[in-house]
This record gives C-alpha cells, structure tokens and sequence, in this order.
C-alpha cells in the first residue's frame, strides 16, 4: 500500500503506460555519459574523498571513511603477541567465507594443499548470498568471449586491465558448468539451453540466472561442497593482521575471535585474501545493499603489508535501490526488473533514461532526475525517488513472469504490503559494489610474495565500473585461479620465523606522518548501536 | 514508542523498526544472528509470539517489523545434523536420499515445518516429496531456501528439511537437468582456441579504437 500522495504519481504513471510500452528511450553517445557522469555521479562529488597520506597509494584518492581506515591502526600491539606458539598450521589460508574465499579453498584442496579457511560471520554470510540477477558468460551461438571483452571494457571505461578481462571471458563459460557440476540449478529451457537475460551494458542477452536466488544457490552449494570435503573452517574469527616471515614473504595472519576476543596466530605458506566489499563504511552516508561485514577489511590488510590498490576512488551506486518503504531503504531492487522490461519514470509518468545503460550512468540519471530537474517522488522521510514500473513486465512478456522470475522481489514488497506485480516500486541510487580494490594479476598474485586476492577485495577487472553479473563471475574466475596458484606457490617454500615487524614500521610511518589519531582498523562491523547513530535510514 | 521484550526483557523502541534494528536501538552490537541484513542469508531466523496471544510465529528478523508487546528470541544456531557426500559418487535416486537422511521416514506430518517457514515454503510436501523420490518436485518446491534453521528446531522427529532439501536441488542441477549443448560447443571452442587471435587483437588495440568498436558493436534485442 502506498500512501495517497504516492498514489497521485502512480497515477500518472500507469496514465502513460500504454504508450510508453511502445517506447524506448534513446541510448546516449559517450560524450553525453560522461558529461552526465562528471555533473552527478557520486565518485565526481568532491568532498567525498581524499588523498591517502602514508602508504603504497600515498598521495592516492580514495573516500575518506576508507582512507581513514587505511591508514589506521594495528588492533594489536605486535611486542604482546607470541608468534612462537602456533594455533593453525596450514599450507593456504583462505580469509573471507563469500563465493571467491569458497572457490578458492575448494581448487586450493584439489591442487593439494592443505587449508583453512577463516570468516568473520558464518560461512556464507556475505554479498555473494545477495546476488541476485546473475552472473555473465558468453556461451550462445551468436555470443563470444570477445564481444564480453569489448562489453566489460566499455563498462569499465576502458580502463580494466586487459590479461585480466581476458581471463574473465575466457573461464567464463568453465566457470557456468563447474557450477553445474556441483550441483547448481541454473534456469534452463526446456531442451536444456540456458535462459538468458540481457543487463546493463551487456550487448547479448547473457546472464545465467537461478530465479532472482542465484547468489544464495551459488553459495549454498559451495557451502555444502566444503562441508563434504570436510575442510577447515573458523566461523566469526575474522583476520585482523596478516603475518610476514623473516624473508618478507606474506606467511599468515592473526585471527580475533569475535565472541571472546581471544587471539590466535596461522602460518601459511600462502594466504589468499577474499573479504569482498566495504559498503557497511557507508561512502558519502549512502545506504547499502551489502551485508553487515562488508567493511574493506582485506583492503586495510594488505596496504599494511604493501600491496597496492586500484581505482579505490570508484564505488559503483546501485541504481535501484529501495527508496520506499523506509525500513528496507538501500537494499537492491535486482536489475533484472529492468532486464525483464520494467522503465525508470518520473513523477510526471515520463521516462528519463534507458534502463539498460550502464549502472553508473542509469545512477547519475536518476540523481539528476530528483536534484536538478526536481521531478522525483519525495516520500512522507523526505527520501526522493523515481518509478520503476515493475508491472509492465508482466504485460510485456505475460502474466505470471514476475511471479516466476522475480520471488525474492515479490515476497520483499509483499512483507510491506506492496504488490509489484500491480504497482511500481520506488527506487533510489543505493551503495553496492567496491570497482577497485587489490592489484593482482592473471593468477591473483599481488606482487607481495604469497599474498594473493579473489573477489570484490580486489580490483583492475572491472576498470572504473562493473557490469551486472560479471561479480559473480569475478569470485569464480579469480577464487579459483587464486587457489590453485596459491597451492602450487606453497609447494616451493620453507617458512622462516614468523614476524609482525611490519606492524612496528607502519606506526613509525603513520607517527611521522602525524596520522597517529586514526582509528584502529581493520573496521570488521559497524556499529549501529543506539549510541552511534539509529537512523534506520542506515541500517537496513 | 512501543514496549517489546528481548529475551524476556522490555525495551521501548520506535515504531516501523525491522526486529533486527530494534535490537540495535534497545543497544545490543550483534554478531549473531545477522548476515545480509535483506532476506537471503537466514541468518537472522527468530521467533516470537505476542502478550496476548500465545501463538508462537517463525520470522526473519530483517525483514519483520516491530509489533507492540512482541515477545522475541532469535535463533542463531541450531545443531542440525548434515550427511556427508561426494556428489560425484552418489545417484539421484531416493534410495540415496533415504541411505543419507534414513530419518526421513520418521516425518509424522505434523506440518510444523511449514508452519515454521518464513519463506511460506511447503517444507512438509518436500519431505514427502524427498520419501517418494521425486527430486525434481523438492528441487522446485525448495528453491527459495533461505536455510535459517527453523523447520529443523520445530521438528518434533529431528529431521533436517533444509539439508534434505539442498541434497536433492544438488542431484538435480548435477544429474536431472538437462545439459546445455550450446554452453559444451562454447567450452570446447574456447579451448581450441578460437578466439584468441580476436581477443588479443582487442587487447592490443588502441583506446581510441576500441572505443569506435564498442560504439559499433550491435545489440540484441532483450
Ligand atoms: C545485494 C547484492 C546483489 C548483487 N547482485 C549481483 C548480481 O546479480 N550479479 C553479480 O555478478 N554480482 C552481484 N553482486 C555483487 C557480488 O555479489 C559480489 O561482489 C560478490 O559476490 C563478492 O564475492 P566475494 O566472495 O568477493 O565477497 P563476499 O561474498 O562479500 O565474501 C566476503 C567474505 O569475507 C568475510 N570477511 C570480511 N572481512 C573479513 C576478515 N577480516 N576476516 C575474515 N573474513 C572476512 C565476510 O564475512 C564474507 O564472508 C551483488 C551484491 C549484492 C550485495
Ligand atoms: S540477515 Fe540475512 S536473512 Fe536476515
């Protein structure tokens, strides 16, 4: 139910339907999309970041909740702690319980390394549960790993590292039936072909989807994958602090177990970081679709030990996230709402932009669409909004189909006593995706010795921004290429003695640098205790 | 303001919070019971019932608002036991589902699985489903699992639905779908290499250039 006044809009709306159905709104040149960009996309809002003062990225911009934190604090005091007694023993410690922190451990274990995997909530409490839309791989006859090539750089602005996008195309179809083989159900036609949808900035119509379920059918059957192999897993024990060994190679971590607080050490002869995003630090007081440990920890871990980061000035602004009711407000309305059709509409009924251009520019459309021209949907909080006519769906491809392709969306809306399948949904850009992150190469090496990364933590695949579905194939393609790396890489080295001496260097550096004031970091959750702040319009 | 009891507890707490941020209002920083706070993780499963009415419901604590007078406990955890498979190995027979999960013939019918559901599965016809064998029916009756735990706490047998469920959807995206022909052809072009001249061709071309292709390039109608 929506109150009268948003009723009087819908009206509109629904007034302009039937023509609009005829319409599609034109595509913008790449001299329109950047101008729009630059004028209201949030990575060009000034204030937002700042330039990092100590560090590999000296100098650097980044925001400036993030670049507190990289350049915060150890938690611990390095003289404390007794490197000598050896809680876990491993061959790859894998930290981060997502889709990329599974695969990895996964292919880490058939490449013959033993391992332990670490998390900070349960094992899949992560964005990868989130996903919802799909994940891209060009397999249909008229499709190819080239034509996704030349999508992802055009997503990305043309500034994704090429061997790594190259990767990314090519594991991709792999990637689809090593699900498969696990046990995931992807939607299928009924001769067995996959059901493909277009998204945004994607030329051919190639997400693999399960229902609007995909990243919990993803994740719960690689969950299920590691429980049978019986591998090592410590649930709410997050690493705070990676260690080195006496020859400056990357050679474990220290875990903080969040329910007694009591500290352990790991040696590994390679670590792989997959700790996802960092929505939870709320970039410029954005909501967020991501879950509640996304807090850039791996980020915070590897500056220490040197590893450098890339485009850590860009995030990725979902354009749809809920803008009514208040209490789901920023979580994701999929964008396979508008890949089944559905428009984005203004209070007048109108449309203001194709719904299937890139995130970045439908996000700064819709911005523009409420702060400058003013024809948003403001709701009784004050929240602006724009429509996104969700029941065009069912008239374009027929009854039923929202039903079908859309459970999630529809039992969400239902819980608040909004009927999709009837009414629009309103919809305001919402924080989703970190596009930058750790610097690897094909094999998800960082350059650091032993350090490797998979997942949303690191960056370079997607450029300055990333498509719809080419996040869960991130995780796939580099967590299983970083496992495998990481356990051949392990086969080669003897550990020397354990050191945190890097801890002691980086206060001195940060101390030099007059930054002895920042806080502890890594972040691991956010605080949405009372005394902090209790706005629901940040915590949903 | 309105009373809830956390626990047993009263807290005054506003009205429209979710459970999840009324608990963070009344103070508590959690680390149980919470994941991605939007209805996927199952984190959060809880269960409450009101002053007035003993009547016990099953929710997901993110996505339930507040009542005035709701009595409520979340249910983080819960031991349910899980068989252990090489999905390789195993057939998608309900012989196989019975060999790994032999309670399942203990299922009384009781419907208290899905009574417990906060996702309004039918969890109960998935068992019987599951006895019968018939793995596709569990697999699309099941899909919208979020696995919080709650039909395995409210089972008076001690079955696990959610597991069971999970075993048959794996034997069904294995075994019983139908493989994609066009996604094999693809695998085996890319193998043979027959687009790497394409590729390195774009990964060596000049900015400029490839901005012209991806303008020209065509789109496929949705
Ligand atoms: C709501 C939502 C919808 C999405 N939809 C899509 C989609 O349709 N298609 C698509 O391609 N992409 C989508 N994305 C993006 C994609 O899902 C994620 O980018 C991707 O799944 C990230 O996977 P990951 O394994 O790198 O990180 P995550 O899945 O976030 O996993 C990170 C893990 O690391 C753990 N961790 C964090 N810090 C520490 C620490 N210090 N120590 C130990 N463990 C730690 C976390 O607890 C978590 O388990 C979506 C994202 C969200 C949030
Ligand atoms: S926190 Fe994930 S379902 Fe509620």
């Amino acid at each position: 139910m929506y109150p009268t006044e948003m009723e009087k809009s819908i009206a509109k709306l629904e007034a302009t339907r039937e023509r609009r159905l005829k319409e599609t709104f034109p595509r913008l040149s790449l001299d329109e999309i950047e101008s729009l960009l630059e004028r209201f996309h949030p990575d060009f809002w000034a204030e937002g970041t700042r330039q990092l003062g100590v560090g590999p990225n000296k100098g650097d911009r980044a925001p400036k909740e993030l670049a507190d934190l990289l350049e915060g604090k150890s938690y611990i005091d390095p003289d404390q702690i007794d490197l000598g007694k050896i809680d876990y023993d491993v061959d790859v410690l894998i930290i981060g319980g997502g889709g990329a922190g599974a695969s990895a451990a996964l292919l880490a274990q058939e490449n013959g390394a033993s391992t332990l995997l670490v998390t900070k909530l349960r094992l899949g409490d992560a964005n990868t549960v989130g996903a919802q839309a799909g994940t891209q791989a060009a397999d249909r006859p008229d499709d190819s790993p080239a034509i996704h090539y030349l999508d992802t750089m055009g997503g990305g602005g043309f500034h994704n590292i090429p061997e790594l996008v190259e990767v990314l195309v090519k594991d991709a179809p792999l990637v689809i039936r090593w699900l498969e083989s696990l046990g995931v159900n992807w939607d299928k036609e009924p001769d067995g072909s996959m059901h493909e949808l277009p998204g945004g900035g994607t030329s051919r119509n190639r997400m693999h989807a399960a229902r609007d379920y995909t990243g919990l059918e993803e994740m719960r059957v690689l969950r299920d994958e590691i429980r049978n192999r019986e591998l090592n897993v410590l649930e709410f024990s997050p690493a705070v602090e990676l260690l080195l060994d006496s020859n400056g190679r990357v050679a474990g971590a220290i875990l903080l177990d969040l329910e007694t607080n009591e500290l352990s050490v790991v040696r590994a002869k390679a670590v792989i970081l997959a700790t996802g995003g960092s929505g939870r630090l709320h970039y410029q007081g954005f909501p967020t679709t991501n879950h509640y440990g996304a807090t850039g920890d791996g980020l915070v871990l590897a500056y220490r030990v040197g590893a450098k980061l890339i485009f850590m000035d860009t995030m990725q602004y979902h354009p749809t996230g809920v803008a009514y009711p208040q209490q789901i407000l920023g979580q994701l309305v999929t964008e396979k709402v508008r890949t089944l059709g559905a428009q984005l509409v203004n209070t007048e009924g109108e449309q203001f932009i194709n719904p299937l251009e890139t995130r970045d520019v439908v996000a700064s459309g819709i911005i523009r669409e409420c702060q400058e021209r003013q024809k948003g949907v403001v709701t009784s909080n004050g929240q602006c909004g724009v429509w996104l006519d969700s029941p065009m769906i069912d008239i374009i491809r027929g009854r039923g189909t929202i039903a079908r392709e859309l459970p999630a969306m529809v039992r969400q809306f239902t819980r608040f006593d909004i009927d999709i399948t009837r009414k629009p949904i309103l919809v305001y850009p919402t924080l989703h995706y970190q596009n930058g992150g750790i610097r690897i190469d094909a094999s998800g090496a960082t350059g650091i010795p032993g350090l490797f990364a998979a997942g949303e933590c690191e960056g370079g695949v997607h450029g300055r921004n990333r498509l719809i579905g080419n996040s869960t194939l991130d995780i796939f393609v580099f967590g299983r290429r970083a496992g495998k790396a990481a356990a051949q890489w392990g086969k080669g080295v003897k550990p020397g003695s354990l050191s945190l001496e890097h801890i002691h260097r980086w206060q001195e550096e940060t101390a030099r640098a007059g930054l002895s004031s920042r806080p502890a970091s890594p972040r691991l959750l956010p605080d949405y205790t009372r005394h902090e702040q209790t706005l629901a319009s940040l915590t949903t | 303001m309105i009373d809830i009891y956390i626990m047993g507890r009263r807290y005054q707490v506003p009205e429209g919070l979710t459970i999840i941020q009324a608990l963070e209002y009344a103070g508590y920083k959690l680390i149980r019971g919470v994941g991605c706070r939007a209805g996927f993780c199952g984190a959060c499963a809880t269960i409450y019932n009101n002053k007035n009415d003993p009547q016990l419901r099953y929710a997901l604590a993110c996505q339930t608002v507040v009542e005035p007078e709701m009595y409520l406990v979340q249910l983080p955890f819960f031991p349910a036991g899980k068989a252990f498979y090489d999905l390789g190995k195993i057939k998608p027979s309900g012989e196989v589902i019975l060999n790994l999960y032999p309670d399942i013939v203990k299922c009384l019918g009781c419907n208290s699985c899905t009574k417990s559901c906060p996702q309004d599965l039918e969890v109960m016809e998935c068992m019987s489903d599951a006895l019968r064998g018939d793995i596709a029916a569990v697999s699309i009756k099941s899909f919208d699992c979020v696995m919080c735990g709650l039909c395995a706490a409210r089972c008076p047998q001690g079955l696990v639905p959610y597991n069971i469920a999970l075993l048959c959807r794996r034997l069904y995206g294995r075994y019983l779908s139908l493989p994609s022909k066009h996604l094999q052809d693809k695998i085996e072009e890319i193998a043979a290499g027959e687009f790497d001249s394409e590729l390195e061709e774009l990964k060596n071309m000049s900015e400029d250039k490839l901005r012209q292709r991806y303008k020209e390039r065509t789109i496929e109608p949705p």
